[in-house]
C-alpha cells in the first residue's frame, strides 16, 4: 500500500463518516420500527386503527366491567373514554392502582373480534394521577360529544 | 419563624452568588486580584448560607410543621424520623435546594483545593459555578419555594409517595445530585479554559480528578436507583429505559467519554476542543435530566411539578446555559489550540472511536427520550419508545466499544502496531470466543445475543489478564514491589474495566436464563420454577407505622431440602390510600429468587409472581467495580503531589509512562 499519510488520512475519516452514517440508519431504523402509536376508544371503535400492529389505548376502566377467569390471572375489562368502548383480556397480575373508575393505559393488538389482547398493562403509581394518555382519551371524548359530562 | 429564616437565608446566598458569578470574571479579564480573591470567601459564605436554609427545612420536616406548604405535602406525622428527613428531597422545590446545596458544596470544594491552580482560572471557575448557582437560586425564589407558608396550616400532612419511603431515598437521590451537579467543575473549567484561552496538559490534570469524582457519584447513583427499582416495584426489572432512567444514564455516557478524552488530553495533548465539548455535553444532560424529571414534562413519579411556570423557567435557563456555552464555544474554540499527531493505529484512534461511540449511545437515547415528547408538544400524537428500540439501539452501539476496551489498553500511544497486538491478544480472543460458544451450550441455551454477552465479559477479562501480565512480568521485583510500581489510576483503569466486564457478564445470563411464573395460590399450594418448588404459607395482616400489610410467606426448597423463606408484603399506605408492593427476595451471588404479591382473590388466594434471576447481583457488582475504579484513580500519586508542589514544569517525562 503505498499511500501517501495523507491520503490515508482522507480514507480514514472517510470510513468513519461512513461508519457512523451506518449508526445513524440503524439507530432511525430501530426507532421507526419500534414506535408504538396510542389510539382512543372512540378511534378504535371507528377502525382508525392498524390491524396486527400494537399499539396503545388509553381511558378509564369501566366501573363494573372487570371480570376474573377461574385461573385468577386471566382478566376481562372495558376500557372507555366515555364515548366509546373498548373490551380487553389479558392474562397476568395486574399493577398496584388498576382499579375501576381509574385511568388505565393497555398496550397491546386487536384482533377481528373487536377484542384487545392486552401485553401489558400499565396504572401509575398514584391514587389520583391519571396516567397523561388516558386523560387525553378522556378529554378528546368529551369534545367531541360536549353532552357527555366528564366524571371526576 | 424558622422557615421564614430558611427563607432570607436564601435570599441572602443569591445575592451572594450574583456577586460570586460577577466580580471575579470581570477581576480575571481585567487582571483585578482583589476582585478574584473574592471567590473563594463567597464561595465559603454561599455554602453556608444554603447549608444552612437547608437545615432550616430539615427542621421543618423533623418536628413536623404543616404550616409549611412543602412539608404538609409531603411528609405526615406518622411517618418515621429517618423518612421524615429524607422527604426533604422528596418533592420538587427540596429536591432543588438539595441541587443548590450541592453545587455549593462542589464549590467550596474547588476553592479550598484549588491552590495550585493560577487566579485567574480558580477565579473563573468559582465565578461560573456561582453563575449556575444564581439560576437555581433564583427560580427556588421565584417560582418553587420550599419555605412557602400553608395559611391555615394543615393538621397533618399529606404523606410522602410510598415508593419514595425506602431507605433507597435516603441515598440514590443525593448520589445521582452529586454526579449531576459534579459536573458542573467539569464544565467550569471548561469555560473557564475558553474564556482564558488557556488549555493545557496541566488544565487537564487539574479538571481530572473533579470529573471522576463527579463519575463515581453518578455512577453508583445510578445503581442505587436501578437496585431500588429491583426490590421496590415488584416486577423484578432493574432497568426499564424509562425517560427518567434516560435522563441519568445520557450524562453517564458522555462523562464516560469525557474522562477518556481527558485522560488523551493530559497525556498527549490532544482532542482538546473535544474535551470542552463534551463537558459542555455533560453538564447540559445534566440540567436537561434535571428539567426533565422536575418540571412535569413527564408524568410520572419523579415528576413532581405541573407548574407550567417553572417549566418555562427552566427551559429559559437551559437555552441560556447551554446556548451560551456552546456559542462560546464555537467563538473561542480556536483558542485552545491543536493536539499532538497520532497515526491511524494508536491508543489515540482507539480512544477517539471509545468517544464517538459512547457519544452516539448518548445520541440515540437522547432521540427515543425526546422525540416523543416533541411530537406530543407539537400535538402530532402520542408515541412511546419502548425498551426494544434501546436494545435494539445499544448492543451493536456498545459491542465495538467494549471490544475496543480490550484493544486501547494495550496499544501505544501515537502510532502502534496491529500486527504486534494481534499477536498479543490472540490467546484472549481464542479464550473468549471458545467460552462464548461452549458455556452457553453447557447451560443449555444459546442464542447470538447469549454468546455475544459472554464474548464481550470474556474479552475484556481476558484481555485485561494478558495486560496485567505482561505489566508484571516483566520485573525482578517482588509481587508487591510491582503491583505497586504500576500508578493508582493504572490499576483503576483495570479495575473498572472488569467491572463492565461484571457487568456484562450479569446483564448477558440474567437476560438469557431468567424465569418467571405468574400464579394462583391457596396456601398450601406449590408452585415450580427453576428446579425449585415455592410453597404458599399465607398472608398474615399486621401493621406498619402509616401502612396496613398483608405480609406473604413462601418456602422454597429443592428435592425436599428447605433454602430460603421469602416473605413478600402488600401494603396500604392509609394516609394516600395507595397500595405498594414489597418483594421478597433471597439474594445470591449465584441466582435471585424473588416473589411478589399480586392482588388477592377469592378464597384467600392470591395472585403471585415469582422470578428467578440468574446472575442478577452481578451487574449492581460491577458497577460497584467502576466506581471503586474511579476512587482509586482519583488517589493517584500525582494529583497529591500536584497538590503540594505545584511545578508545572517536571510532569512531561512521568506523563510518559502512563
Amino acid at each position: 500500500m503505498a499511500l501517501k499519510a495523507r491520503h490515508k488520512r482522507f480514507v480514514l475519516i472517510g470510513i468513519g463518516l461512513a461508519l457512523i452514517g451506518l449508526a445513524a440508519m440503524l439507530i432511525l431504523n430501530a426507532f421507526q420500527s419500534n414506535m408504538v402509536f396510542f389510539y382512543t376508544p372512540t378511534q378504535v371503535a371507528k377502525g382508525e386503527v392498524p390491524h396486527n400492529i400494537g399499539f396503545r389505548i388509553g381511558g378509564l376502566v369501566e366501573v363494573g366491567s372487570i371480570k376474573r377467569g377461574d385461573d385468577g390471572l386471566t382478566v376481562n375489562f372495558v376500557i372507555t373514554d366515555t364515548a366509546k368502548t373498548v373490551p380487553v383480556i389479558y392474562k397476568g397480575v395486574l399493577p398496584d392502582l388498576f382499579k375501576e373508575g381509574k385511568g388505565v393505559v393497555a398496550q397491546g393488538k386487536v384482533g377481528t373480534d373487536g377484542l384487545f389482547v392486552a401485553s401489558e398493562v400499565l396504572a401509575k403509581h398514584d391514587e389520583n394521577y391519571m396516567p397523561p394518555e388516558a386523560a387525553a382519551a378522556l378529554k378528546s371524548a368529551q369534545e367531541q360529544s360536549k353532552t357527555l359530562v366528564m366524571p371526576k | 419563624m424558622i422557615p421564614e429564616i430558611g427563607h432570607f437565608s436564601l435570599i441572602l446566598a443569591l445575592l451572594v452568588s450574583l456577586i460570586l458569578g460577577s466580580f471575579p470574571i470581570i477581576g480575571a479579564a481585567r487582571g483585578n486580584a482583589v476582585w478574584m480573591g473574592l471567590a473563594k470567601p463567597l464561595a465559603s459564605v454561599q455554602f453556608i448560607l444554603i447549608a444552612f436554609a437547608f437545615l432550616c427545612l430539615v427542621y421543618a420536616f423533623a418536628f413536623m410543621d404543616y404550616s409549611v406548604l412543602y412539608v404538609a405535602n409531603n411528609s405526615n406525622s406518622k411517618l418515621p424520623l429517618q423518612f421524615r428527613i429524607a422527604a426533604v428531597w422528596g418533592g420538587h422545590e427540596g429536591s432543588l435546594l438539595l441541587w443548590s446545596l450541592i453545587l455549593s458544596i462542589w464549590t467550596v470544594a474547588v476553592s479550598l483545593f484549588s491552590k495550585h491552580l493560577p487566579d485567574d482560572m480558580r477565579a473563573r471557575i468559582l465565578g461560573v459555578m456561582g453563575l449556575i448557582s444564581v439560576g437555581f437560586l433564583l427560580f427556588m425564589l421565584m417560582a418553587s419555594n420550599p419555605f412557602e407558608r400553608l395559611i391555615p396550616a394543615a393538621l397533618d400532612g399529606r404523606d410522602l409517595n410510598p415508593l419514595l419511603q425506602d431507605p433507597g431515598m435516603i441515598f440514590h437521590p443525593p448520589m445521582l445530585y452529586m454526579g449531576y451537579v459534579g459536573f458542573s467543575v467539569a464544565f467550569a473549567f471548561s469555560i473557564a479554559a475558553l474564556l482564558g484561552g488557556q488549555l493545557d496538559a496541566a488544565w487537564a490534570r487539574w479538571s481530572r480528578p473533579w470529573t471522576i469524582l463527579a463519575w463515581i457519584f453518578l455512577t453508583v447513583g445510578i445503581m442505587a436507583g436501578s437496585n431500588w427499582a429491583y426490590y421496590e416495584l415488584g416486577w423484578g426489572g432493574w432497568w426499564f429505559w424509562d425517560a427518567v432512567e434516560n435522563a441519568s444514564f445520557m450524562p453517564w455516557l458522555v462523562g464516560t467519554a469525557l474522562i477518556h478524552s481527558l485522560a488523551v488530553t493530559e497525556k498527549r495533548g490532544s482532542f482538546k476542543a473535544w474535551t470542552v465539548l463534551l463537558a459542555i455535553c455533560a453538564f447540559s444532560l445534566s440540567l436537561l435530566g434535571t428539567f426533565l424529571v422536575r418540571s412535569g414534562v413527564l408524568t410520572s413519579v419523579h415528576a413532581f411539578a405541573t407548574d407550567p411556570r417553572r417549566g418555562i423557567f427552566i427551559l429559559a435557563f437551559l437555552v441560556i446555559v447551554i446556548g451560551g456555552s456552546l456559542l462560546l464555544f464555537a467563538w473561542r474554540a480556536s483558542t485552545v489550540g491543536r493536539g499532538g499527531k497520532f497515526d491511524v493505529v494508536s491508543r489515540e484512534s482507539f480512544l477517539l472511536a471509545n468517544n464517538v461511540l459512547l457519544a452516539v449511545a448518548a445520541m440515540s437515547v437522547l432521540l427515543g427520550t425526546l422525540y416523543p415528547l416533541f411530537l406530543d408538544a407539537l400535538n402530532l400524537g402520542k408515541i412511546s419508545v419502548g425498551p426494544p428500540y434501546f436494545d435494539a439501539v445499544f448492543a451493536p452501539l456498545m459491542a465495538p466499544a467494549i471490544f475496543l476496551m480490550g484493544v486501547g489498553p494495550i496499544a501505544r500511544w501515537k502510532d502502534a502496531s496491529l500486527p504486534g497486538m494481534a499477536m498479543r491478544l490472540r490467546w484472549a480472543f481464542g479464550i473468549s470466543l471458545a467460552t462464548a460458544v461452549i458455556l452457553p451450550l453447557m447451560l443449555g441455551n444459546f442464542t447470538p445475543m447469549i454468546g455475544l454477552g459472554l464474548f464481550l465479559a470474556f474479552w475484556v477479562f481476558a484481555s485485561s489478564a494478558e495486560l496485567v501480565y505482561q505489566r508484571l512480568a516483566k520485573s525482578d521485583l517482588p509481587l508487591m514491589g510491582r503491583i505497586k510500581a504500576n500508578s493508582r489510576s493504572w490499576w483503576g483503569m483495570v479495575i473498572a474495566h472488569l467491572g463492565i466486564a461484571v457487568f456484562v457478564l450479569g446483564l448477558t445470563i440474567v437476560k438469557g436464563f431468567e424465569s418467571e411464573i405468574a400464579v394462583k395460590m391457596l396456601p398450601g399450594d406449590v408452585a415450580h420454577l427453576a428446579g425449585y418448588d415455592f410453597t404458599f404459607d399465607g398472608v398474615v395482616d399486621h401493621k406498619g407505622p402509616n401502612y396496613e400489610a398483608s405480609h406473604g410467606q413462601i418456602h422454597v426448597t429443592k428435592n425436599g431440602v428447605l433454602r430460603t423463606i421469602l416473605e413478600p408484603e402488600k401494603r396500604l399506605y392509609t394516609v394516600t390510600n395507595m397500595p405498594m408492593t414489597e418483594a421478597g427476595i433471597s439474594p445470591h451471588l449465584i441466582h435471585d429468587l424473588y416473589a411478589s404479591l399480586g392482588e388477592p382473590l377469592e378464597g384467600g388466594a392470591w395472585s403471585v409472581r415469582i422470578y428467578h434471576k440468574p446472575m442478577v447481583e452481578w451487574v449492581w457488582f460491577g458497577c460497584l467495580m467502576m466506581a471503586f475504579g474511579g476512587f482509586l484513580a482519583l488517589t493517584d500519586k500525582r494529583y497529591r503531589l500536584k497538590r503540594r508542589a505545584p511545578s508545572k514544569a517536571a510532569n512531561s517525562s512521568k506523563a510518559a509512562k502512563i
